[in-house]
């Protein structure tokens, strides 16, 4: 052990160096990262139409975020989005959960092909398929309404293939020792299978209310009214620069549209990290 | 004995499918239908009101690739896919590198490499006006002080693709560090120490050992990224809405643009069902992929 401390002191100096490189790097990169986060939050409070020199002697104010709370109905469009990211997640949770358990524990003839076919549509993006479901959308009664945007996210395959894996690694001694115990199939979703696939949940819920929550084109498309249009789609309207907005007027806009879900995570980091880590392997 | 069994089988299997029948129903009127309906549409002429849209067979494709907003498109998204992908993909290793590595501050240099990540595509439009304004913005500062004259970053035919691809591979790399990250931490530490002992450098290390581990990670977020490319164009809308002249244009702005401000569905769909074929095709290689791997293993 003695001639392992020697070699660490002999070399300390060489690793040194690089962990230097490497820190200064790696904050010099940070920096640039968020330095438009940053630069817009300091926008955002200086007074409207002073040319944005990189000049901070001007004194800091919000007038801007006054400004636009009143000239956009945000309230309304934040109330729209919490509705439509609530409405999303709870219909992908029951449907992968039944779909997933299906996937996982059922034999049945055909399951491997259907489920393919449910891998198929990871590729078979929501968002290029644009032109036909506005089309659905619009015959089933449901342009311009949260349930119209919401659908055709319900049931998805990323869900439905996450909760299969997580359904697949519960030890199938517990849902006998349930069985057991008397309960249904019903009651072994609910009692071993659920409580098991607890991370998983909370990580699917955590990926799926940030894509909703920052989702665009196809809310652009299928609402035309402020009581369903969610925030981004609000704030494309308000920031579009042929309005002649001037940018300390958008960087408020955007802050205060980013702000509740950049709260969220600056509070629950490693939480979204993690859930993002989760959901990613495959 | 033998006819319980074979009933119960049964009932089970009625289980599964009902269980999955929700879900099933759902992606079939939101997936599989459309895709279909979208092909059978892109066989039909545009209707008006004096003249009914008629069969037209492969017309609507026929018009596509004799239109040279067809081929700027095309290219712009292949310049789009060829370079965010790379480029996102080498920043991300790079960033899960760093932030795996044993640095002061480092939850917040990863914090600061993640949050993109969780903007909305568009308010990270709004925030890059900020640097690409011509003349107020960020780099004209810069550059002005330098004595460079004022740029247009956005409002010319050389730099409007560039500028649009950069606020692409900051708002992804952060994403597809964190799959990175998670594969180097199930990379165990010994492997560092025994590269070190056999006297392999920092660059053989990560050339030799790292890489190579890290590839299955490396196809999953290559597939990830592709299907940005075709994706991630929320951008445009605030940034150049394609302009000029085409110069930033991608493929399903262009569907967008054709079907709901121009109304000329069937050539949208045409198109759509090009992208499907080009997402089909990553699919299968995949698919392949994977089954690959799981054959090695």
């Amino acid at each position: 052990m003695k001639t392992d401390t020697v070699t660490a002191n002999t070399t300390l100096k060489l690793p040194d160096l690089d962990k230097v490189l490497d820190a200064l790097g790696a904050w010099v990169l940070a920096i640039v990262w968020i330095s438009p986060l940053l630069f817009a939050a300091w926008a955002a409070l200086q007074p409207s139409g002073t040319v944005l020199g990189l000049d901070f002697s001007n004194p800091l104010t919000f007038e801007n975020f006054v400004y636009v709370w009143g000239a956009v109905p945000w309230g309304g469009y934040f109330t729209n989005t919490v509705i439509l990211v609530t409405l999303i997640l709870a219909g992908q949770l029951v449907l992968c959960t039944l779909a997933g358990f299906a996937f996982a524990r059922f034999e049945f003839k055909g399951r491997d092909t259907v489920f393919i076919l449910v891998l198929l549509q990871l590729f078979i993006l929501p968002e290029v398929l644009i032109v036909e479901n506005y089309a659905i959308v619009s015959k089933l009664g449901l342009f311009d309404t949260a349930l119209g945007i919401g659908l055709p996210y319900m049931a998805s395959a990323f869900g439905i293939f996450l909760l299969r894996q997580a359904f697949k690694s519960v030890p199938i001694e517990l849902e006998e020792a349930a069985r057991i115990e008397g309960c249904s199939w019903m009651g072994v979703l609910w009692k071993v299978y659920v409580p098991a696939a607890k991370p998983v949940y909370l990580a699917y819920a955590l990926v799926s209310i940030a894509t909703h929550w920052n989702n665009f084109l196809w809310p652009l498309i299928v609402t035309n009214s402020p009581e369903t249009r969610p925030l981004t789609v609000g704030l494309s309207l308000f920031g579009a620069p042929e309005t002649g907005v001037d940018i300390s007027v958008i960087s408020a806009a955007t802050i205060m549209t980013i702000a509740p879900l950049l709260m969220a995570f600056l509070i629950f980091q490693r939480q979204f990290i993690q859930a993002f880590l989760r959901a990613g392997i495959r | 004995m033998n006819e319980m069994a074979r009933l119960q089988k049964r009932r089970l299997a009625l289980y599964g499918w009902m269980l999955a029948a929700p879900a099933l129903a759902l992606m079939s009127l939101f997936a599989f239908y459309p895709a279909i309906a979208t092909f059978w549409h892109s066989l039909f002429s545009r209707g008006t009101s004096r003249r009914p849209s008629v069969f037209a067979g492969f017309e609507n494709y026929g018009d596509l690739f004799a239109d040279p907003t067809f081929w700027t498109v095309a290219t712009n998204n292949l310049i789009y896919a060829g370079v965010t992908i790379p480029v996102s993909i080498i920043f991300a290793l790079v960033m899960a590198l760093w932030a795996n590595a044993h640095i002061p501050a480092r939850s917040f240099v990863r914090s600061a490499y993640f949050t993109p990540t969780i903007l909305p595509m568009i308010a990270a439009a709004n925030l890059w006006l900020f640097f690409y304004t011509p003349d107020l913005g960020v780099i004209d500062q810069i550059t002005g002080f330098f004595g460079a004259s004022p740029t247009n970053w956005l409002g010319q035919p050389e730099t409007a693709l560039a500028s649009v691809i950069i606020v692409t591979i900051w708002k992804e790399a952060g994403f597809f560090m964190i799959f990175y990250l998670a594969a180097l931490q199930t990379i165990p530490p010994d492997l560092h120490e025994a590269a070190r002992i056999e006297g392999a450098g920092r660059w053989t290390y990560t050339r030799r050992v790292l890489l190579p581990l890290l590839m299955p990670t490396t196809i999953f977020v290559f597939v990830n990224a592709m299907i940005n490319s075709v994706k991630l164009i929320d951008h445009l809308f605030i940034l150049t809405k394609g302009g000029p002249n085409n110069a930033s244009k991608l493929i399903l702005y262009w569907i967008w643009e054709m079907a709901f401000a121009y109304f000329d569905s069937p050539h949208a769909a045409a198109m759509t069902i090009l992208v499907l074929l080009a997402l089909g095709l990553v699919a299968v290689a995949q698919f392949r992929l994977v089954e690959k791997r799981t054959h090695y293993r």
